[in-house]
């Protein structure tokens, strides 16, 4: 592949306002197309369990009462202020961690870094609970290093935070790792020139070409934290918080009309990351013009060393975390027989009936990945690089928000509400894989889209511009440019989708068939019924197995890598 | 919401219904002229509905049982949520106050079994024909870790009163009333024994030694298993299963009294499969279906039946509270409010 240089010579670009062209048209036509598919699959479903805040149970028209019961109960205000400080104390510890490891992968020659990047995944290899069940064996009442926590419970706010901090850790790391990987590589050479001290171009350079894979990082890990409701459930002990509120009213009480103005509740964090989103749009600049060289970090023993060692600790904590459920799936019983057994594997997959789920897990999270991807990212290259359409980019830009702060029992509440409707022509997707597929892209959009928009902002719209000139259509130069040269990006998202379709678990528990049970809402049946070695066992299988899909997967690409991204690498520089 | 999708979609939907019809016409005499399909919802446990549907199928080998299985919590919210339009056939398993609420919202084909002769009215449906049949009788049983208790010098509580006592101070877990059935009619067995006043006398006391409300009702006893806490209020098949695995627990039932519930079989209003239907609930209720239950629970539907079942007295029967299900439900709400303006705003769990 020939660098972008030789691809576009570099011509003199003045902003010329060109004349609307059919392709233009067809853009836009996508974009109103995307704009519509997230309307009919995450509006409309949430649509309908919203407007049951404004009725009673029999479905009659109440106005803001269900609101003003809610609000007037004492332990409401309890639960906002419990949120709030826990999401944020999540955010402060994950963002900084997250930023820090994205560095050290893209700005050090330390060894291993394919690996660190590997082991950082390890947290969504496994469903949720998976993380609190060893959390609690940790630090529990029987935990090995109780005495770490100085008598303090970890049932509560501290084993929320941990148990949040772990598992937002790679969410924030897609995001921000690739805000690192797309920077101008010429900056740091003309910086260096001018012999900047480090800490300068740190931030000068670097901070601001990352803020906006920061900020949105930051947007991410608050609002999963607020809206999960796994983790408090397990390991919250007495702390409530909203997402459990949620919990409380649907599958406690069946009060569909409570648990909505909860859910309203939820989705004002939403509504400030998208305004915060939505002010940092004109401000920014794309980092990686059409003439951009790939950063290239040259070795530098002490800080090369720092940087592994801070990795390795990150690491190691996060292997630790799975090792301890691994353990679990092979001692006899958790902690009077600590003998090793294979038990707990045929105890699930025999009695349990896993293999059939895990079946449909592969395939549910294979489509996913897949599907998702693509839409996902041309979704986002519409976006970001079609002009005119304002008021449709905005639709977009806050449809794919919504998704991180809607727990996932209310999307998949909804998605019955609304596909189960007898007067729903989709309603032949009710209870299929494919309502399971939609379901898991839609629960997981946000991450995605905002990985894919990072790496196209970082591209100068140069290059759109340029093409235009030339009269290349756009889909050519998307085809042949933006493509190639945000495929770690893509290759990224579909992974995310993938290992996540492998455990989530929330909203796909409504929508499961008969015949579409998913390894993941096994493992959870298993930990209800006190079976806590099986259900470690077999999330220990899906671990094993989203790690060899990975490792696939990295060798497959591993070929697409080497013969699209060879303008990264320093031959071609300069 | 509603209204408007429903009008846009009014002549599109009728095109639809009419081919859906069509096709649901070809395929339902398809297999019927092989077998019939039935979708059945419950929370029963995965090795019981192995058993239950090998016995079902030994009786009726033409219907083919299709399962949905999940927690109580999450098959009642589904039901519920698909109620426009029900993809079940039948709900077996599931707690007689869920049936309840189905019951309420008129979603339930009332139909009375083959053997409903031999089934006692208190643990059935007080109508006739009934909404619901019970099948079996799930109640309150406390796991005690006699291993925890030995290291923390715990003497075995006997009574409802005995966990008030400081001893226990932070070492108990219940399940929350407001997340989970189990807690629910822990809740409304002391309302009804003590009465109001005196009930929420004896849960302020309680509240003082509880170390964490659950959101499930198995949990407790789970954490009694594993030592997390050394006292759990949970009911007895899970304390059974989890004694059976080496949870080093003893077995208590609290000598004032045991909360208690159904799980029951109901028949949806909306089955097209109504004759499969009926056959399903004639051999829930039936003797050989009742002798599967007893081989899980101490007291099932039909009297005579029960098996001695190891770490469950033999006065287990005796033992249950009177429970008015009617009572508990219409005073559901007013019930949780009070329970959680007492016990839900305090956040530090208690050491």
């Amino acid at each position: 592949m020939a660098t972008p240089a030789a691809v576009f010579p570099p011509v003199a670009f003045a902003a010329v306002k060109p004349q609307v062209h059919w392709q233009d048209r067809l853009a836009q036509g996508l974009l109103i197309a995307g704009c519509c598919t997230l309307a009919l699959f995450l509006l409309a479903p949430l649509g309908a369990i919203l407007v049951k805040s404004v009725q009673d149970r029999s479905g009659a028209f109440v106005g803001l009462l269900q609101f003003r019961e809610y609000f007037g109960t004492s332990a409401l205000k309890q639960s906002i202020w419990n949120t709030l400080w826990v999401a944020l104390a999540v955010t402060a510890v994950t963002v900084p961690l997250a930023f820090t490891y994205a560095y050290a992968l893209t700005r050090s020659c330390m060894p291993g870094r394919a690996l660190f990047r590997v082991l950082a995944l390890t947290p969504i290899l496994a469903p949720s609970l998976l993380a609190a069940i060893s959390f609690i064996q940790w630090f529990g009442n029987q935990g090995l290093l109780k005495g770490l926590l100085a008598g303090a419970s970890v049932y509560g706010p501290i084993g929320i935070i941990i148990s949040a901090v772990y598992a937002t850790f790679p969410h924030a790391l897609m995001i921000i790792l690739t805000a690192l990987l797309l920077s101008d590589g010429r900056l740091y050479e003309a910086a260096e020139s001018l012999r900047t001290p480090t800490w300068r171009k740190f931030f000068t350079i670097t901070l601001p070409g990352a803020k906006y894979g920061l900020v949105s990082a930051a947007m991410v890990v608050f609002s999963y934290t607020v809206s999960d409701f796994g983790i408090p459930k397990l390991i919250g002990g007495n702390f409530n918080v909203l997402a459990v509120d949620i919990y409380k009213q649907v599958v406690g009480q069946q009060n569909f009309n409570k648990g909505a103005v909860v859910s309203f509740v939820l989705l004002i964090p939403v509504l400030v990351a998208f305004v915060v989103d939505w002010t940092m749009q004109g401000k920014l600049q794309a980092q990686f013009s059409a003439r951009a060289v790939p950063y290239v970090a040259k070795p530098h023993r002490a800080f090369d060393a720092a940087m592994f060692v801070f990795c390795l600790a990150v690491s190691l904590l996060l292997l630790a975390v799975l090792g301890m459920a691994v353990w679990t799936s092979l001692i006899k019983f958790w902690p009077y027989d600590l003998s090793l057994s294979f038990r707990h594997y045929t105890y699930g997959l025999i009695d349990g009936g896993v293999f059939g789920a895990y079946l449909n897990s592969l395939k549910m999270a294979f489509v996913a990945s897949v599907a998702g991807t693509g839409i996902v990212f041309v979704i986002g290259y519409l976006l970001e690089k079609t002009r005119g359409m304002r008021g449709t980019k905005a639709a977009v830009r806050l449809l794919a928000a919504i998704p991180m702060g809607v727990p996932g029992m209310v999307l998949g509440l909804g998605y019955i509400l609304f596909f189960n409707h007898p007067d729903n022509p989709l309603h032949f997707l009710y209870g299929t894989l494919t309502i399971l597929v939609i379901s898991t892209i839609v629960h997981y959009y946000t991450s995605s889209h905002l990985t894919a928009v990072t790496a196209l902002k970082a591209m100068d719209s140069e290059f759109e511009a340029v093409s235009a000139s030339l009269k290349v259509p756009f889909y050519k130069t998307f085809h042949r440019v933006t493509v190639p040269v945000c495929l770690p990006a893509i290759l990224d998202i579909g992974r995310y989708l993938f290992v996540n379709g492998m455990v989530t678990i929330s909203a796909v528990v409504f929508l499961y068939g008969p015949d579409t049970r998913l390894a993941s809402i096994a493992v959870l049946d298993l930990d209800d019924a006190g079976d806590i070695g099986p259900a470690a066992a077999m999330a220990t299988l899906i671990v094993v197995s989203s790690t060899i899909a990975c490792l696939l997967y990295a060798v497959a690409t591993r070929v697409l890598l080497t013969r699209t991204q060879a303008w990264r690498k320093p031959s071609t520089a300069g | 919401m509603k209204r408007s999708t429903g009008t846009r979609w009014q002549s599109a939907a009728s095109k639809w219904a009419v081919a859906g019809a069509a096709i649901g016409m070809l395929v339902a005499g398809a297999a019927a002229a092989q077998k019939t399909e039935l979708l059945v919802y419950t929370a029963l446990e995965t090795d019981q509905i192995k058993a239950y549907q090998e016995g079902f199928n030994k009786a009726y080998p033409n219907i083919d049982i299709k399962w949905v299985r999940d927690s109580t919590g999450i098959v009642t919210a589904k039901l519920l949520a698909e109620k426009a339009n029900p993809q079940a056939d039948v709900v077996m398993g599931l707690a007689a106050s869920s049936l309840v609420l189905f019951d309420v919202e008129g979603m339930l084909l009332p139909y009375a079994p083959k053997n409903l002769a031999a089934i006692p009215a208190q643990y059935r449906d007080a109508k006739n024909p009934p909404a619901w049949v019970g099948m079996d009788v799930w109640g309150a049983t406390v796991c005690f870790n006699t291993v925890e208790a030995a290291k923390q010098g715990l003497p075995k509580p006997e009574s409802w009163k005995d966990l008030t006592k400081p001893v226990y101070k932070g070492k108990i877990v219940m399940p929350n009333p407001a997340s989970s059935g189990t807690g629910f009619f822990d809740v409304t067995a002391w309302l009804q024994l003590w009465g109001e006043a005196d009930g929420w006398k004896f849960m302020d006391a309680l509240h003082e030694n509880i170390a964490q409300y659950t959101h499930s009702g198995s949990k407790p006893c789970v954490q009694a298993g594993s030592g997390e806490f050394p006292i759990g209020i949970s009911f007895e098949y899970r304390a059974n299963t989890i004694k059976a695995k080496g949870g080093p627990i003893d077995l208590v039932f609290p000598k004032e009294g045991l909360g208690w519930d159904l799980e029951a079989v109901a028949i949806m209003k909306t089955t097209r499969k109504l004759d499969a239907a009926k056959q399903f609930a004639d051999w829930c209720a039936s003797k050989e279906a009742n002798e599967l239950y007893a081989a899980n629970f101490a007291i099932v539907a039909i009297p005579g039946l029960s098996k001695p079942l190891p770490n469950i007295p033999a006065d287990y029967e005796k033992r249950l509270v009177k429970n008015d299900f009617a009572w508990a439900a219409k005073n559901r709400d007013k019930i949780l409010a009070e329970w959680t303006k007492r016990y839900d705003t305090k956040s530090e769990p208690k050491k």
